[in-house]
């Protein structure tokens, strides 16, 4: 990006009318990803000066427990609700994760979800980072989830959504293709980096079940109408254009026992719908980069 | 420009959790658990009965629903009060009318000041647990060991004087805690705790002092969060809870008893407009196959020897 100035410089300004159709496989309208957010929240963390970690002095229980809820109860729930109707989970990983509970990493990995970094914890922060610490995250996040899972990771969302103004340069450097913290768009797009290739994958904060239940402080089933609406628009679009949706979930919220039954009519609807195609965020990015390189030739 | 060296040490990071007080569990992999009369589902209804000092202390932080505007703040102690003289009684007939037994989480200060309602909540069959002095007595890092400890002491003697029998249970204003609380609570004799929300189940906790069993108080259930936080109607939360109980129902099936916790507060679930819905919740939970209403000891007692 274009340190300090008022346009960061982060993609070229391209309108939603008139630009090229994206195709996705099989002929469908929609590229359906969901995005479980499998965390882990340290109880005690060191303070970072750009931000806080906990609202309250350490340790706050409620926001601990509830977050480690996900880990206990939340991921199963969600995990085989989502299996039964046959989405697979884009994972955004707080890689520390594989050493603390290998077993929910372990469990995702085996049903055959992709992982990409969200950063070492959601507790640790990358404000203030300079070159060599953020390489560090990045490097320890690759060798973490190879290690953990045999995979390696094509795309990042920051840690609590915390960047500088060089993450995505060095993403790109290390050869991620897609980064999840840019939110201008329903379809991917390139992304200026210094060298290799990014694109901006949708993402979503608006449909995100944090925003849902906290920032619109939606009840599950109004929560569940929005994500149906939000679907159908974008399916409707997508005959003509190609688009994306992102379904990003916390599973210590929608796992809990008054959301998850609302949730699944979600599922039902865009399994029963068939304009989706029902896929992975890294699929999605090879998929686009393919069919822009193909493009290119012509 | 960097961060200190140290911020990117991470200390605790390998199996297990990054603290002492408890192990990782998968709730779907342990053991099932079963209630007596084969019973699937006990909601566990829990009321918060609160006393407001008109004078509220900050240290070590201002409870939820306490004072605010400039002092006399007359409309919040007063509404809050309303809990204590009106609402309360509408929950107790409430309960009554269903048969159910719930946990009153109440402040020592209700012994102190009400024991004419204390005798009507323990002569109807329901367990008083302890929810600290008043609603001045919140507990955070920094309150100090010694504040702590006699705080937790004068709230058991107060509510042990006006209700004939120490609390075995503890839930803290705002479910907030500082490190030295599960060990005090230990320490002091208490057999459980509701804080940590992280569960649906019980489960034990270790402490220097000995183990106590955490019975998890979900937030996201009670009255405060739907109804005051995120403002929703009281029709929608009897909705929530209804999908609560069945989506739990389900699962029971295949994995053992659950709980359905439902916290309330009179001032807010007691108000007149209210009411009914809850009251309707309530018939339609007890018409429910496999349901039952339980307190907290009761599901403590039941669960302790099946948890480990």
């Amino acid at each position: 990006m274009r340190e300090g100035e008022g346009d960061p410089g982060l993609y070229p300004y391209s309108p939603y009318r008139g630009r090229p159709k994206l195709e996705w496989p099989g002929g469908k309208k929609v590229a359906v990803w969901i995005s479980p957010n499998l965390e882990f929240y340290e109880l005690d963390p060191p303070a970072n000066p750009h931000r806080k970690s906990w609202a309250k002095p350490h340790p706050d229980v409620v926001g601990y427990a509830h977050r480690d809820y996900a880990n206990r109860v939340g991921h199963w729930r969600m995990a085989e609700m989502m299996e039964k109707h046959g989405f697979k989970g884009s994972v955004s990983l707080s890689v520390a994760l594989c050493q603390h509970v290998p077993e929910v990493v372990e469990h995702a990995n085996a049903l055959g979800w992709e992982f990409f970094s969200h950063g070492i914890y959601n507790t640790r922060y990358s404000y203030g980072m300079d070159e060599v610490q953020e390489r560090a995250i990045i490097e320890d996040s690759i060798r973490t989830v190879r290690e953990a899972t045999g995979q390696t990771i094509k795309g990042w969302l920051a840690p609590a959504l915390t960047h500088t103004p060089r993450t995505l340069d060095l993403i790109a450097e290390y050869g991620l293709t897609y980064t999840c913290d840019l939110y201008h768009d329903d379809q991917p797009g390139p992304v200026a980096v210094r060298s290799g290739t990014l694109i901006s994958m949708p993402y979503s904060l608006e449909v995100n079940d944090h925003y849902g239940f906290f920032i619109y402080n939606m009840s599950p089933r109004d929560y569940a109408e929005t994500l149906i609406r939000h679907y159908d628009r974008l399916a409707a679009e997508g005959a003509e254009s190609g688009t994306v949706m992102c379904i990003p979930l916390h599973s210590y919220l929608i796992g809990q026992p008054h959301r998850i039954g609302a949730f699944e009519r979600v599922l039902q609807h865009i399994v029963d719908d068939g304009r989706a195609w029902i896929t992975r965020s890294g699929d999605i990015a090879d998929h686009y980069l393919a069919q822009r390189s193909k493009t290119a030739e012509i | 420009m960097a961060l200190d060296p140290a911020y990117l040490d991470y200390p605790h990071r390998h199996k297990g959790m990054d603290h002492g007080l408890y192990r990782w569990s998968n709730i779907f992999d342990r053991p099932a658990i079963t209630w007596p009369d084969s019973r699937r589902v006990l909601t566990w209804v829990v009321i918060d009965l609160e006393w407001f000092p008109i004078t509220p202390t900050d240290k070590p932080f201002r409870a939820p629903g306490h004072m605010q505007t400039s002092y006399p703040d007359y409309r919040h102690y007063t509404a809050r009060d309303y809990g204590n003289r009106v609402g309360i009684y509408r929950l107790l007939d409430a309960l009554t009318k269903v048969g159910a037994r719930a946990s009153v989480a109440a402040n020592g200060a209700i012994a102190e000041r009400y024991p004419e309602l204390m005798r009507d909540i323990v002569d109807a069959g329901h367990e008083i647990i302890a929810h600290s002095t008043d609603m001045n007595g919140t507990i955070a890092t920094g309150i100090g060991e010694a504040e702590e400890r006699a705080l937790i002491v004068d709230t058991l003697d107060s509510l042990e004087r006006a209700a004939g029998a120490r609390p075995k249970g503890w839930l803290s204003i705002a479910r907030s805690q500082s490190f030295d609380t599960p060990r005090l609570l230990a320490e002091a004799g208490l057999g459980y705790m509701c804080d940590w929300v992280n569960d649906d189940l019980p489960y034990r906790m270790e402490t220097p002092a000995g183990a106590i069993i955490n019975l998890p108080l979900n937030h996201e259930l009670s009255d405060r969060q739907i109804l005051t936080v995120q403002q929703q109607s009281i029709d929608s939360y009897c909705e929530q809870m209804r999908d609560a109980f069945a989506w739990l129902d389900a699962e029971s099936a295949r994995h053992g008893g659950r709980i359905l916790p439902l916290n309330i507060t009179p001032y807010i679930m007691g108000l007149p407009y209210r009411i009914a819905a809850f009251e309707q919740l309530l018939a339609w939970l007890a018409a429910q196959p496999g349901h039952g209403f339980a307190r907290g000891d009761e599901i403590v007692g039941w669960a302790g020897a099946q948890i480990g």
